[in-house]
């Protein structure tokens, strides 16, 4: 083919200018991978995995404030009273029952970091008051007043011995 | 020689005639008033914070363990540190003060119409990258309120369907607000005034080219124009004087003012302060994200208060000219909403409860609301004025306006009464 032909053929001037914008497009999001990543949390932020907890020390209706992968989890050594309470109500905007809360009643464990804006709720009476945008969880953890969307998260966790648990392995 | 030097310049660079065009000739109305002083002092505003930033970021330290005590470093050991450092956080109360202003002062002379939407929606941006660089400055001294305000903002994008804790996770480098999170706000923190500085110019090259408004709101012929020096130098360096007065009182008399108490604690992942409030420019925005019960609503329409003002182009439909001098409605309107700005700051100061929610709730209607009745109180007002009789520069002029439509839409066909 002629040099003037293949100048003049204005489809294949066309699918070239297609193809050429494809190919440096993928090349611009590709290059873009590594930076994007670069900000996901570190090899060692991730290593930060697991936290052991001894529960001998927690004395019958107090809480006890762990950080675990740099978040406050919540222990609370409940009294057989508040127990029986939780367990007969199915908490307020997010039901769910006590039973499913908790691996032993006698200790609640919830990662303490209000549902809504990530504030840490305050306990206060019965249950736990978000002084940021005044939710409200119950002894369950359970929300029972807006504007938080779900009951405190039950971290992954397991007992060990009756009075040591790892919080962040299942 | 200094006439050789710039000749040689000017064969090969617009310099002369850049100065003249864009400065000194600038075409100017003559009949601004103080209200137009904003635009400079904002300019002036970014030059501080850029200035004191940089000099602080040669005594700071982005790093969780050393940050709080580098800022009490800067205050007591740097020389001059207290200086630099009460003049950036002043300066940042101060920018938002001046655009507010701004703001306020191109709602009520309509100066957002048509042809200046573009100076407007440029605005719009350099408000929001303002709000970004302010929110990521308040966590580098990493004292409760910085890291319970960077907590609660990061969380927002938990809102984001499907992938909003990744999101999260991903903003923070961490599960929590931490290390990572520090050094990524320090460092765009640094690079976010330099993006304000190009949509600035981008700002200046769209008013140099529709030229500023004026009080009247009607364009003045090219024979009401003064050139820009001295007239509106002098009138601009003035104002600046006045600003400097309000400025250098908090500087040196109250910096701690616009510090929140809490700050002065360093910043403890596990306990969150009983109030946490943000600073005072934030706080209506902050009513209405506390207003709405739900988290993506409240997300939503938080985002949407401050990109309401966006739509203002769309939602004036009135063809009365200038703003609320000429406008009684808009005048009413501009102060209610004035009034209602307060209402909702005040709720975002204090502490969530009933009663406060209830007046942020209604407060947050009548901020939606009065946006979303524009359309039908320009019009009405529009037809009200017409039935009242208008001033006759007003009338001329929107009848100009329309034959303009009208040539517009048939270039070629002339009617009797133009002139050719």
């Amino acid at each position: 083919m002629a040099e003037s032909d293949t100048l003049g053929d204005a489809d294949r001037r066309n699918f070239l200018i297609k193809v050429t914008s494809v190919v440096g497009g993928a090349g611009a999001v590709a290059a873009a991978v590594p930076f994007v990543a670069s900000m996901n949390p570190s090899s060692d932020v991730l290593a930060k995995a697991t936290t052991e907890v001894d529960l001998s020390g927690i004395p019958e209706n107090g809480v006890h404030t762990v950080a675990w992968q740099g978040k406050p989890v919540f222990i609370f050594h409940r009294t057989p009273d508040e127990i029986k309470a939780m367990e007969a109500s199915d908490g307020g905007f997010d039901p769910e029952p006590d039973d499913k809360r908790v691996k032993r009643p006698q200790w609640l464990v919830v990662v303490g970091i209000c549902t809504h804006l990530g504030c840490v709720p305050n306990k206060e009476g019965p249950g736990w008051t978000c002084h940021c945008h005044g939710s409200q969880y119950d002894d369950s953890g359970r929300v029972v007043r807006g504007p938080a969307p779900r009951n405190l998260a039950v971290p992954p966790y397991h007992f060990i011995a009756d009075d040591k648990i790892i919080i962040g392995e299942a | 020689m200094p006439n050789r030097i710039i000749n040689w310049i000017d064969r090969r660079f617009p310099f002369t005639s850049f100065i003249k065009h864009d400065l000194t000739g600038y075409p100017t109305p003559r009949n601004l008033s103080y209200w137009w002083n904003f635009g400079f002092l904002a300019g002036f505003v970014l030059v501080l914070q850029v200035v004191t930033g940089i000099f602080l970021a040669m005594h700071y330290k982005a790093d969780v363990t050393l940050s709080f005590d580098s800022i009490q470093h800067i205050m007591r050991d740097v020389n001059y540190g207290w200086l630099l450092r009460f003049m950036h956080a002043t300066g940042a109360s101060a920018f938002f003060l001046v655009i507010y202003i701004h703001m306020a002062r191109t709602l009520y002379y309509g100066s957002y119409r048509a042809p200046r939407e573009l100076m407007w929606w440029t605005g719009q941006g350099l408000l929001l990258l303002l709000m970004a660089t302010a929110f990521m400055g308040y966590l580098l001294p990493w004292g409760q309120m910085s890291f319970w305000g960077a907590t609660v903002i990061t969380n927002l994008f938990r809102a984001t369907p499907f992938i909003g804790d990744q999101v999260v996770i991903w903003l923070r480098g961490d599960y929590g607000v931490g290390d990572a999170t520090l050094t990524r706000f320090f460092s765009l923190h640094y690079l976010f005034p330099f993006l304000i500085i190009g949509v600035v110019v981008i700002h200046l090259i769209a008013l140099h080219t529709v030229k500023s408004s004026n009080p009247s709101g009607i364009d003045l012929a090219a024979k009401d124009n003064i050139p820009f020096h001295p007239y509106f130098t002098i009138k601009d360096f003035f104002g600046l004087g006045i600003f400097l007065i309000v400025y250098c009182l908090f500087v040196f008399y109250m910096p701690n003012s616009l510090i929140e108490p809490a700050n002065n604690i360093p910043a403890n992942p596990l306990q969150t302060p009983t109030h946490i409030v943000p600073e005072w420019y934030f706080l209506p925005f902050y009513a209405i994200l506390r207003s709405v019960p739900n988290l993506v609503g409240g997300v939503v329409a938080m985002g949407l208060s401050v990109m309401m003002f966006a739509f203002m182009p769309f939602l004036d439909r009135s063809r009365i000219p200038g703003g609320a001098s000429n406008r009684p409605m808009v005048k009413l309107g501009f102060y209610l909403f004035l009034l209602n700005m307060l209402v909702l700051g005040y709720v975002g100061a204090t502490p969530p409860t009933n009663r406060t929610i209830l007046i942020g709730q209604i407060a947050t209607l009548c901020y939606f609301g009065s946006f979303l009745l524009i359309p039908y109180i320009s019009k009405a007002e529009e037809r009200w004025l017409i039935k009242r009789g208008l001033a006759p520069e007003v009338q001329a002029l929107i009848e100009s306006e329309a034959r303009q439509i009208e040539q517009a839409k048939h270039p070629h066909s002339r009617r009797a009464g133009d002139i050719a």
